[in-house]
């Protein structure tokens, strides 16, 4: 079954010592390397920060004043599937607030939040720049325009049914 | 060992004086007693350019510019003190005072603070704009210092002292715009930080009462600014001499320094 464990014991260390590995544990990676521990781990707990301070031999407190600068990095465990609801202008004239409503009412979720059963992270944006598909809603990093709350839900139920599997 | 530094003669207000190449109009104008005001700029440390209190205004040049971070160019003109920057040091002190909670009358720096000189010499003696009045938590969790983010102005300082000069690098500036935020190593409390050496070239270096020995009250913390000067130039030439003034704390007077 497992061949060669990380000396952690969590397999998803062994993702980030490739990428460490092949990018030379170079300093001016860190952005990129925060990428790739979000992506494996999801989000950015202390431990990783640490763990990646240490990799690049960096001060801790530039690692994480590098990751709170850029929105992308979350310091919080995610849901299970995430909901992003454009509320630029055009979006929001559309009735983008409509939305984030629905589905705050539909999952207890409140907007920047993970809901309690970590199903759902609903997120608002400023401006996905697709004013011409307002309103615009993104679903687990699919687009979705000319939406309304009815049809949002619809999507994330969709999704839901998805297995993890298949990405 | 002496330098040889090509000159160049610029105009400071009215004032022809002969500037070094590569030197900052900021440079030039100290060295020879021209008082431009400034608030993140340090002798000895790298330029950060944040404050934009020592804006000045460059004939030719429409925008004003940081002395700190321009250079001198052949045939410079530059005026210091016109009531358009007066203004704008005044708007840039005015928002910096609404940002925290900058209130003089109990703050151990009171009397020995940059931001408050700064505002006095402005003639700065109200604020336009609401106060946002944020609440931020002191952390005084370190035996012998207190960070009171409260009244932080985010000059960086500290962080590049600690990075450049003892070379801990314990600060950093986490976030970004208004809630821009000083933090130690992941954001843990400052007592619990590994890599602090205790040496208090963070607190010399702070320009208002955000970084101070425990114990302190009111008016009674006097930094040191004038320190980061002293030591780049010691490592540089070799040449120590007594120091002018240090960081008075009741924990030295006690002996019971590190």
């Amino acid at each position: 079954m497992a061949e060669a464990l990380h000396p952690s014991g969590d397999d998803r260390f062994a993702v980030l010592d490739k990428h460490l590995k092949r990018t030379h544990h170079a300093q001016d990676q860190l952005i990129e390397t925060l990428h790739v521990a979000q992506e494996v781990f999801g989000y950015l707990s202390d431990d990783i920060l640490m763990y990646v301070a240490r990799a690049l031999l960096l001060p801790p407190s530039m690692v994480l004043g590098v990751a709170t600068f850029y929105h992308l990095f979350n310091f919080e465990a995610q849901g299970e599937h995430a909901c992003s609801v454009c509320t630029g202008t055009a979006c929001f004239v559309k009735g983008a607030d409509a939305i984030v409503a629905a589905v705050r009412d539909g999952y207890a979720v409140a907007p920047g939040a993970t809901s309690e059963d970590g199903f759902l992270t609903l997120r608002t944006a400023r401006c996905l720049g697709s004013c011409g598909l307002a309103p615009v809603v993104v679903i687990d990093g699919n687009v979705a325009g000319h939406q309304d709350a009815r049809s949002t839900l619809e999507l994330i139920r969709a999704q839901a049914r998805i297995p993890e599997e298949v990405n | 060992m002496p330098e040889v530094r090509r000159s160049i003669a610029i105009t400071i207000d009215d004032t022809e004086i002969d500037a070094y190449e590569g030197e900052s109009i900021l440079q030039a104008a100290r060295r020879f007693g021209i008082k431009i005001p400034s608030m993140c700029y340090l002798e000895g440390l790298s330029v950060w350019g944040a404050c934009r209190i020592c804006v000045v205004e460059v004939a030719g040049q429409h925008q004003p510019r940081p002395a700190c971070a321009t250079l001198v160019v052949e045939d410079m003109e530059v005026r210091t003190n016109t009531a358009r920057l007066q203004s704008h040091r005044r708007t840039i002190l005015e928002l910096l005072f609404a940002e925290g909670n900058h209130v003089c009358a109990v703050c151990v720096s009171n009397g020995n603070c940059e931001l408050q000189d700064r505002a006095v010499e402005a003639g700065m003696d109200h604020v336009r704009f609401d106060y946002r009045n944020p609440l931020r938590p002191v952390d005084a969790t370190h035996p012998k210092y207190v960070f009171d983010p409260n009244r932080c102005i985010v000059c960086t300082r500290c962080v590049r002292v600690c990075d450049e000069i003892e070379g801990a690098h314990v600060w950093d500036v986490a976030s970004r715009g208004h809630q821009a935020h000083l933090v130690t190593e992941l954001g843990q409390p400052w007592g619990r930080s590994s890599s602090c050496t205790w040496c208090g070239k963070c607190v010399a270096s702070c320009p208002t009462g955000a970084l101070f020995y425990q114990g302190s009250a009111v008016g009674e913390s006097v930094h040191a600014p004038d320190l980061v000067a002293r030591l780049v130039a010691a490592r540089r030439d070799h040449e120590w001499f007594p120091p002018v003034e240090s960081p008075t704390s009741p924990n030295e007077q006690n002996g019971d320094d590190r």
